[in-house]
This record gives structure tokens, C-alpha cells and sequence, in this order.
């Protein structure tokens, strides 16, 4: 599936000094001409927006009153310290986040090593792969509430098939709600999951497998020396991402339960969403999602020093 | 794969395994297909089949009956044409340049790629929906435009870049050589080399924007403006009571299009992704 790409990595080494060999044409007018489309939007709607956002955080800015907005320091994150609801949804939102980033790597990892093997039907499994991640994620939530409907549904029906009792409503139980939506985004995550660890194993050599073989090493040893060690640096990297995209998540489970019952499933985006569109709280809202960038930023760091750390082993 | 003889109870289990993972792939997607076939009688049964006894078509008329779906399909095929096109118009660009020059400028770029990934949204839609109220691009499809591209260029710049890095420089020094200008030189050697990642990116751009929910849920205030997935949810109803099969029919169609274009996608999807991320 890659093999075009793999083919063609070797010119990674001869980069540098193409760059030299294009250059000499005068200082580098024409790259600012290339280059200042991409980043004039950038800066406008992108960074601009986040500088503007955080600023936000510190005043008083409603949804009313946009333009009368006073300033008023930290009182927004006082507040929020004192938001036990608001904890309650960023405990949810980590909760989350690993409960479906960790069953998601481990299915993700299998159906990567297997689809890696020469089976048949691989070939239908890989356009399955396909199907999740190209469903828009409103889709995603309410096929997934056709499933889980209590009378309708196919869940419950196969429960009560198999004669373990009658089911119940999965999406409305305080104790169900949240291992289900959870479930609904292993699976909805598991593709993107699955095609990274599968590109990252087709760039394992292949040599290295058969003289371990030949070795004697079993699958267990050869995947643990072999394949997990040149498989690594992708798997951290998805890791890390699934875990912020995860935090940051919103349409799926807004369709699948809105935040209930009870708050049970409301994720921290949720919350803010609620508070901003809802209450029209932008300030408040804003200095929410700061301490999740926050938050988030503290994950990246930590990835980024075990990387370091592990380009340091070598 | 010839020293690698996997032994036949292995295999066996690897089937089993494949087996699983189809079933668990599969089993809601063909549930809400059997579901949008299904007469109201069949729905309302306490025990749902697999296989509509009764297959019809009406859960797809009642569909369009109930919420503007082709009107909102429409304003999705707007806004998603636009924002690939647009994108990716801005992002070549760039993509170049980060991949042919490796100094302050790319690495800025690929900084701004991995922090865009941790944004969350709803830190930038409050600034943008103040911004977007002061140019009264509130609930006009044009705002939604301006922000799916800013939304699609980290990716489309991440592909791209793979893309381009993937054309042999040596080319372009050649045709330098052979006395071609900087921008002949892009037109006539690298662009045509670079098209179909240019394509595939646009088509990825595409599909995120049609799938897109949070920005056009915010945005997008009147029906007539607003795009397919958020219309879906008017099927689900104030209470969450929704009628099953015009929300299953309906959903269904809203995926087709995405379909399609991954289908088509596949493979140049992983490869870009690849040539994003090994050689960055």
C-alpha cells in the first residue's frame, strides 16, 4: 500500500543540497511571494482568533454586550476553580480521553499486525476500515443510537436473543451512558488508528523479521525486538494526538446523549459549548478553554521529553 | 514472507481474529442500513430483524418531507468545494516552500501543524464568531468557508509538503540548468509531478468539510443556511425521540458522498499521511 512512498524515501537525504542547488537566484523574494496567501489567513483566522480567545479568558464578555467588555483579571479562572461541575466535566473529559485512546491502540494495534499479514478477506477488511472514518461523526452518533435504541435496537435484541436478560436503555443509565459512549469512540477512532500503525509496520524492514525467524525467535520475541521497537515512534505520536483529539471531542457524543444523563457524559467541550452558545458566557467559556489548552499542552510537553529521552537511549 | 511460515493453528486464529474485527467494523453500519429500509410497522416491533421482511423506500420520502435535506446538501457541496479548492490553492504554495527550505520559516510552519491539532475549538469560535458577527458573515455560508479553510491547512499542509518532497529536487535543477526560470520551472516540471497529491489532498479537504459539525452548528443559525450534519440533527427531536427510520435514511445519504471520495482515496490517503510523517 505504501510501497511508492517507501520507494521513494531515499530522496530525504539528497534534500539539502537540492535546496542549495535552487537557490542562488537571488534572495528569496519569490519564497515570501509563496508563502504570505497561506499565512495571511493563518495569522487572521487562526492565530489571531487563539491570541484573541485567550485574551477573552480575562474579561467579562457576553454574548449581549460584545463591545462593552471590562477587564477583569483572573476573576474568570477564581471562578472556575470553584466550578465543581466544571471539574466534574474535565475529570469526564480524561476519563474519556484514555478510555477510548487505550482500547482503541490495542484493538488498533491487532487489526494493524493482522491486516499486515497476507490473509485472505484483508483486502475487505481494509475498505471496513474505511467506513468510520469517513462517516461524519453526527452519522456516527446516530447510527450508533440505532443500535443502542432499548426497543429498536439491535443490542438489546441480541442480548435478549442470546437469553442474557432484556437489555436496558444504554444511553440513558447513570452507570451505562458514559462506558457507552466510550465504546461508540473506540470504534469511531479505530481506523485512523489502524492506518497509521499499519503504515508505520510496512516501514519496518522486513529482512530483519526473517533473520529473527530463522533465529528461532518466536512472534511474541519478534514482535517485542523487532516490530515494536521500529513501531514505536508512531505509536507514541498517534498516542498523543488520539489522546488531545479525544479531549477535545464534541459532535459525537453531543448527538449520542448531549451531555447526559445527568452530566454523566458532558466532556469538558461540551461544557464550554453550553456555557458560550447557550449562556452566552464567552468570557467564562473562554477561560475554559484555556485550562484545556492547558491541560493539553502539559501532554505534549511530557510526550515530547520522553521522545527526547528516547532519542537519548539510542 | 517465506521464512515467516505461520503454523495452521496460528493462521486459524487469525482468521477468527479478522472474523471479529469485521463483525465489530461492520455490524452498525449494516444496522442503520436495515434500518432505513424498514417500514414504521417492522420499527415499531419489539423484535427487529436483520432483514426488512417489507423493504421500502418511504423512510428516504418522509426524509425530504420532514427537513430541507437537498437544500442543505447543497449549502454542504458549497461550502466543502470551496474550502478544498481554497485550501489547497494556499497551502501548495507553502508546502513548497517548507519543502524545499528547511529554516525558520518550515520549522515555524510544522510547529503551527502540531499545535493547531491541540487547539481546542471552542477557544478560537468564540474570537471567530465575534469577528465573523463584525463582517456579518454570521449564517452565510461564505463565514463557514473562510473558517474550514483555515481549518483543512495544517493537514492539507502536512500532505502536501509530503508530496512535494517525494518530487526528486533534481529535476528542478536540471531544468535550472537547462536555463529555465524559478517559475517555469514549477509549472512545467513540479506541478504536473505534484497534481495528484494535490487531488488527493483536495478530496481530503473535502470530506472533512462535508463531515464537519461544530463550527457550522455554531455559525449557521437559520435551516435554509445550514449544512447536512446539522440538519441530521433536527431528526433527533428536542426530547431525543426521534423517528428512526427518516433519521436512518437520512443519515445513511449523508454519508454516500464521503463514501465515495474515501473509497477513491484510500491508498493516497496512507500515503500521504506516510510521506507526511516519515519524512517530516
Amino acid at each position: 500500500m505504501s510501497s511508492a512512498t517507501a520507494t521513494k524515501r531515499p530522496g530525504r537525504t539528497r534534500t539539502p543540497r537540492a535546496a542549495h542547488g535552487t537557490r542562488p537566484r537571488g534572495p528569496d523574494f519569490g519564497a515570501w511571494f509563496l508563502v504570505l496567501p497561506a499565512l495571511l489567513p493563518i495569522l487572521v483566522l487562526s492565530v489571531g482568533p487563539l491570541l484573541y480567545g485567550i485574551a477573552l479568558a480575562f474579561t467579562d464578555a457576553q454574548s449581549g454586550r460584545t463591545r462593552a467588555t471590562g477587564w477583569v483579571g483572573t476573576l474568570n479562572f477564581q471562578d472556575l476553580l470553584h466550578d465543581t461541575l466544571f471539574w466534574d466535566s474535565f475529570r469526564i473529559g480524561v476519563v474519556w480521553a484514555v478510555g477510548v485512546t487505550v482500547p482503541q491502540f490495542l484493538l488498533a494495534l491487532g487489526l494493524a499486525l493482522l491486516l499486515n499479514q497476507k490473509l485472505r478477506f484483508r483486502w475487505l477488511a481494509r475498505a471496513l476500515a474505511i467506513v468510520p472514518w469517513a462517516m461524519p461523526e453526527v452519522v456516527v452518533g446516530i447510527m450508533w443510537r440505532l443500535v443502542y435504541n432499548p426497543d429498536a435496537g439491535i443490542l438489546n435484541e441480541t442480548i435478549r436473543n442470546l437469553g442474557l436478560g432484556e437489555g436496558r436503555d444504554w444511553l440513558s443509565g447513570l452507570a451505562t451512558a458514559l462506558p457507552a459512549v466510550i465504546l461508540v469512540g473506540v470504534w469511531a477512532g479505530m481506523p485512523q488508528t489502524t492506518v497509521a500503525l499499519l503504515a508505520g509496520l510496512q516501514n519496518t524492514p522486513h529482512e530483519l523479521h526473517e533473520a529473527a525467524a530463522l533465529d528461532g525467535a518466536g512472534a511474541w520475541r519478534r514482535f517485542r525486538t523487532v516490530t515494536w521497537p521500529a513501531l514505536r515512534p508512531v505509536a507514541l505520536a498517534i498516542t498523543a494526538l488520539n489522546l488531545i483529539w479525544n479531549f477535545n471531542s464534541f459532535a459525537l457524543v453531543y448527538v449520542l446523549t448531549n451531555g447526559g444523563p445527568g452530566g454523566r457524559t458532558r466532556l469538558p467541550m461540551l461544557f464550554a459549548y453550553e456555557e458560550a452558545f447557550r449562556y452566552g458566557q464567552f468570557g467564562y467559556a473562554a477561560a475554559m478553554g484555556c485550562v484545556m489548552i492547558a491541560a493539553v499542552s502539559v501532554l505534549i510537553a511530557l510526550s515530547l521529553v520522553r521522545r527526547l529521552k528516547g532519542d537519548q537511549d539510542r | 514472507m517465506s521464512a515467516l511460515r505461520t503454523s495452521r493453528p496460528a493462521r486459524f486464529g487469525q482468521y477468527v481474529a479478522l472474523l471479529a474485527y469485521l463483525v465489530f467494523l461492520a455490524f452498525p453500519f449494516l444496522w442503520l442500513i436495515s434500518t432505513a429500509f424498514k417500514p414504521a410497522p417492522e420499527l415499531a416491533s419489539l423484535h427487529p430483524t436483520w432483514i426488512p421482511k417489507d423493504p421500502t423506500l418511504a423512510n428516504f420520502r418522509q426524509a425530504f418531507d420532514e427537513q430541507p435535506l437537498l437544500r442543505a446538501a447543497a449549502n454542504s457541496l458549497v461550502a466543502a468545494v470551496a474550502a478544498a479548492v481554497i485550501a489547497v490553492a494556499v497551502a501548495t504554495p507553502l508546502a513548497y516552500v517548507t519543502a524545499r527550505h528547511r529554516g525558520r520559516l518550515a520549522s515555524a510552519a510544522t510547529g503551527w501543524v502540531v499545535i493547531s491539532q491541540a487547539f481546542p475549538f471552542v477557544l478560537v469560535i468564540i474570537p471567530l464568531f465575534l469577528i465573523l458577527k463584525n463582517l456579518h458573515l454570521i449564517n452565510s455560508v461564505l463565514g463557514l468557508v473562510l473558517v474550514y479553510v483555515v481549518w483543512s491547512l495544517p493537514f492539507a499542509l502536512w500532505m502536501l509538503t509530503g508530496y512535494v518532497r517525494a518530487v526528486p529536487a533534481e529535476l528542478e535543477e536540471a531544468a535550472a540548468v537547462d536555463g529555465a526560470g524559478r517559475l517555469r520551472t514549477l509549472v512545467s516540471v513540479t506541478a504536473p509531478l505534484l497534481l495528484p497529491g494535490i487531488i488527493a489532498t483536495a478530496l481530503f479537504a473535502f470530506v472533512t468539510a462535508w463531515n464537519e459539525f461544530f463550527f457550522a452548528l455554531v455559525l449557521l443559525k437559520t435551516p435554509e443556511k445550514q449544512t447536512l450534519p446539522v440538519v441530521l440533527t433536527h431528526f433527533l427531536g428536542a426530547e431525543g425521540v426521534a423517528d428512526l427510520g427518516p433519521l436512518a435514511a437520512a443519515a445513511f445519504l449523508a454519508t454516500l458522498p464521503s463514501l465515495v471520495v474515501f473509497g477513491f482515496l484510500q491508498r493516497r490517503i496512507t500515503g500521504g499521511m506516510l510521506a507526511g510523517a516519515v519524512k517530516s
